[in-house]
């Protein structure tokens, strides 16, 4: 180790001012310190840290979307395979999934962290690690077959119109991925909500609908039964996720795990989290009593299990810059957004998939939230002053 | 029964090299200083220049705005040395002490019968006035108000902190007194925290006191916490705090006369090679204190506690308001993958690391950052270590944006730096909690 920190501290003078590569300080920069913890101390009073740290954070949700991801990619193998009624080993499987999605992953990651390099050199920030977890949720909020381009221009729109123009990491308003992925559906709704493209490619398996068996829809769970039909898998199905949907979105065991590991870290909000998934349970109950169509009577529950209510609950609700950052907003927040969700999947059939909408939605009325939240606090410190 | 405050919010972090409860004697160093800036915001006029022979308890300086407010020397000697730094700012007052340890003669005397003038007056020409803290704004006392209350408490919670029955043991009757004189400055009640199912034994039998119990883990021992609980400072209150050890110097005060601070500290952390009680006195030089007590290497020497505490060098000077020394390893070294896989254990709240599987474990802890700094992301962490009804973020923000009006509203009045040290240590993205909370108090004490 001693032999790279020396290397590096040889090459510090090239990338700092009035050196030759002076353009690529913050790269440099960042380089040098995801190896090395630099060795900077406490200065003021306090005199000892925390172990924690951005990185190490931002590390764990990358590694609670982990169990979604691997799943994820055997079960775009394993649809593939279905949809041509053949069957194949796992690690088949997997690999089909594997060369689907993998270059998905190496593009969002390129492009975004490119942007993000590009940004900070030009405005001469350290870079930081806020699109570790980003580039993460982006393939994985993505149907299968989403070409490179699309990937690469809605990372783009993210990074820039989502983060950088508020002032980076930390700043923006809404859910970086979010935004990159609800650019994508208005875009280019074809790729992102239909069954099959002109020529014939499927949107949410990899296949095109001249090889596909008879009796293999291509639509997933979700705009089945928005579309009034009933739901083509059982609901253990739905839990485990062997159906057709994004990437990261159809397993609810796969992401219940990253969960566990949000939670138990104390990482992501449980209250977001919990409070998501009453909002849902509650408007679907509510649905189920008004009843009179198929989707209406619907089991509220199944509205968790499909279509991306738990991928958005567990990981893109829970975005502590986005979310509601009081303890009580939070508790708000993620009942509106569950009810919010169930409400659009219901009410409004053209956009299915309400979980992004929702979000983004909540998003924006966060600050709202917490601003209530704060005056409460505020008033109860004048209450005890005047009695 | 007093009644009982239980706080859940807080931690405690473990560290290695407490002190023993054992006061080991050491020589009184040859050189004192007071450093004027230990006070936020306190603009020193000198009384004394060099050459000036003092005794103990010689003004040496009063605070600009406080012309009757004087800093006196806490040793007999001669003053030897103006230390100045930028702008001719006065940093240090050094005295030489001469080892005969002369006290001016105040005169004995009951503070009850002396009455509010009588009282105030003494601690004011003995310098015992210095230490009392006003709130908001932790500034010295002012002279010409009545304190809704008076708030001390009877432990400090802090890493590593003295046992403050320990070190009071014996001074029952000082500190009977001293809070006796206290209870004249105020209509309101003296207020005395201690810790829940604690050895109390010194402060069992003090009268003239509301005694409350507190129960949690730091910053419970923290004054400004226990205010919080007991008699909450609302806006147009002022309340004073004093350290349980100057109540106990105060007391020696009116008993017989003489200006006399002192203090039982613990010499404590990882560094120290015996971990000892000691008597030090104000401003005292630490050469003696530390002498053969610092183990080989990068140590980092702190006239406080690890969350609140000043950098020292051996040869400084014991703060004003400390009551401990600290020692623990510098942290300079880059670590190889440090933020995914850290090359020792270390103290965190956060449940992303192992060490969470053993909360009774003891650290060495060094002063490394552990990471840079960022804006702020992670939530509800501020929350998790201060006992407050307060947003701390919130009131942050408040003060970086220079919001007067939110910083009132959001409680700025009730905090004081050491009460958000918690907040600095535990902040994943190493911001600078105390700094900014500073600002905000300078700014608002100028313009409120």
């Amino acid at each position: 180790m001693k032999f790279l920190k020396d290397t590096m501290d040889k090459l510090r003078p090239t990338f700092s001012k009035g050196g030759k590569f002076q353009f690529l300080h913050s790269t440099f920069e960042a380089f040098d310190t995801f190896l090395f913890v630099p060795g900077h101390t406490t200065h003021g009073k306090v005199h000892v840290r925390d172990g924690i740290d951005m990185k190490r954070t931002m590390i764990v949700v990358v590694i609670a979307m982990i169990p979604a991801l691997l799943f994820g990619m055997w079960n775009v193998g394993y649809q593939h395979f279905l949809s041509m009624d053949q069957t194949a080993s796992h690690l088949d499987y997997f690999l089909h999934g594997l060369i689907q999605v993998l270059p998905i992953i190496i593009v969002s990651y390129g492009v975004g962290l490119g942007i993000e390099f590009a940004f900070c050199q030009i405005k001469g920030h350290a870079v930081n690690e806020g699109f570790l977890v980003t580039g993460m949720l982006i393939p994985l909020c993505l149907p299968p077959t989403t070409p490179l381009w699309m990937v690469a221009l809605g990372t783009a729109f993210a990074v820039i119109i989502g983060k950088e123009i508020f002032g980076g990491s930390g700043m923006n308003l809404l859910n970086p991925a979010l935004t990159a992925r609800v650019f994508l559906f208005f875009a280019y709704p074809a790729y992102m909500s239909g069954e099959f493209l002109s020529d014939g490619t499927a949107v949410w398996f990899s296949g095109n609908r001249a090889d596909i068996v008879d009796g293999f829809s291509g639509a997933t769970t979700l705009s089945v039964v928005a579309g009034g039909g009933e739901a083509e898998y059982s609901v253990m199905n739905m839990f485990l996720g062997l159906e057709k949907g994004s990437i990261g979105e159809t397993s609810v065991l796969a992401i219940l795990i990253g969960a566990v590991i949000l939670v138990v870290s104390g990482v992501g909000s449980w209250k977001i989290m919990a409070s998501t998934f009453a909002g849902g349970l509650l408007m679907g109950g509510i649905f189920n009593w008004i009843s009179g169509t198929p989707f209406l009577d619907m089991p509220a529950y199944q509205h968790l299990l499909i279509g991306g209510f738990a991928f958005g609950a567990v990981f893109m609700a829970t975005d502590p810059v986005s979310a509601a950052q009081t303890e009580r907003g939070k508790i708000i927040y993620g009942l509106l957004i569950g009810i919010l969700t169930v409400l659009i999947r219901v009410g409004n059939p053209a956009y299915p998939e309400g979980m992004m909408m929702a979000i983004l939605l909540m998003n924006v009325f966060a600050p709202l939230i917490d601003y209530f939240v704060v005056e409460s606090n505020k008033k109860r410190r004048l209450k005890r002053a005047t009695v | 029964m007093a009644n009982l405050i239980r706080l859940k919010k807080g931690y405690d972090i473990k560290l290695v090299g407490e002190a023993t409860k054992e006061i080991v004697a050491t020589e009184t160093p040859k050189t004192f200083a007071l450093q004027p800036h230990e006070i936020r915001g306190l603009v020193p006029k000198l009384l004394v220049d060099v050459g000036t022979e003092v005794k103990c308890g010689t003004p040496l300086y009063f605070p600009k705005n406080q012309p009757d407010v004087f800093f006196t020397s806490p040793v007999s000697g001669e003053v030897v040395e103006i230390v100045r730094g930028d702008k001719r700012r006065i940093l240090e007052v050094r005295i030489l002490a001469d080892g005969n340890l002369n006290h001016e003669n105040f005169g004995a005397a009951d503070p009850a019968s002396l009455g509010r003038q009588g009282v105030k007056e003494k601690m004011l020409k003995s310098g015992m006035w210095t230490f009392l803290r006003q709130r908001p704004y932790n500034r010295v006392a002012e002279t010409n108000i009545v304190p809704k209350n008076i708030f001390i408490s009877g432990f400090d919670s802090a890493p590593l902190a003295p046992d403050l029955n320990f070190a009071l043991k014996g001074r029952e009757s000082h500190l009977q007194t001293g809070i006796n004189a206290l209870a004249v400055l105020t209509d309101g009640n003296v207020f005395l925290g201690l810790k829940h199912e604690a050895d109390n034994s010194s402060f069992e039998s003090l009268k003239n006191v509301t005694i409350s119990n507190f129960d949690g883990p730091h910053p419970a021992g923290n004054v400004g916490i226990q205010i919080h609980h007991t008699a909450p400072i609302n806006k147009g209150d002022a309340v004073w705090t004093m350290n349980i050890q100057d109540v106990a110097n105060l007391g020696k005060l009116f008993v017989e006369g003489i200006y006399d601070p002192e203090r039982i500290i613990s010499i404590t952390g990882s560094e120290i090679v015996n971990p000892v009680y000691t008597k030090l006195r104000v401003g005292a030089s630490l050469e003696n204190a530390v002498k053969n007590q610092l183990k080989p290497g990068k140590v980092r020497l702190i006239s406080g506690n690890i969350l609140f505490g000043s950098k020292v060098e051996e040869t400084g000077y014991f703060g004003y308001f400390d009551q401990q020394l600290t020692a623990i390893p510098e942290g300079d070294e880059a670590e190889f993958f440090g933020w995914i896989l850290p090359s020792e254990a270390r103290p965190s709240i956060s449940k992303t690391f192992l060490s969470y599987l053993t909360p009774n474990k003891k650290y060495r802890v060094n002063t490394n950052m552990h990471g840079e700094e960022r804006p702020f992301v992670v939530t509800n962490e501020y929350e998790k270590v201060l006992p407050m009804d307060i947003l701390p973020v919130q009131l942050l923000k408040a003060c970086l944006a220079a919001d007067l009006e939110a910083m009132e509203a959001l409680g700025i009045f009730e905090v004081v730096e050491e009460d958000l040290s918690l907040c600095e240590f535990v902040c994943t993205s190493k911001q600078p909690v105390q700094n900014i909370l500073s600002e905000g108090l300078t700014l608002i004490e100028k313009e409120g």
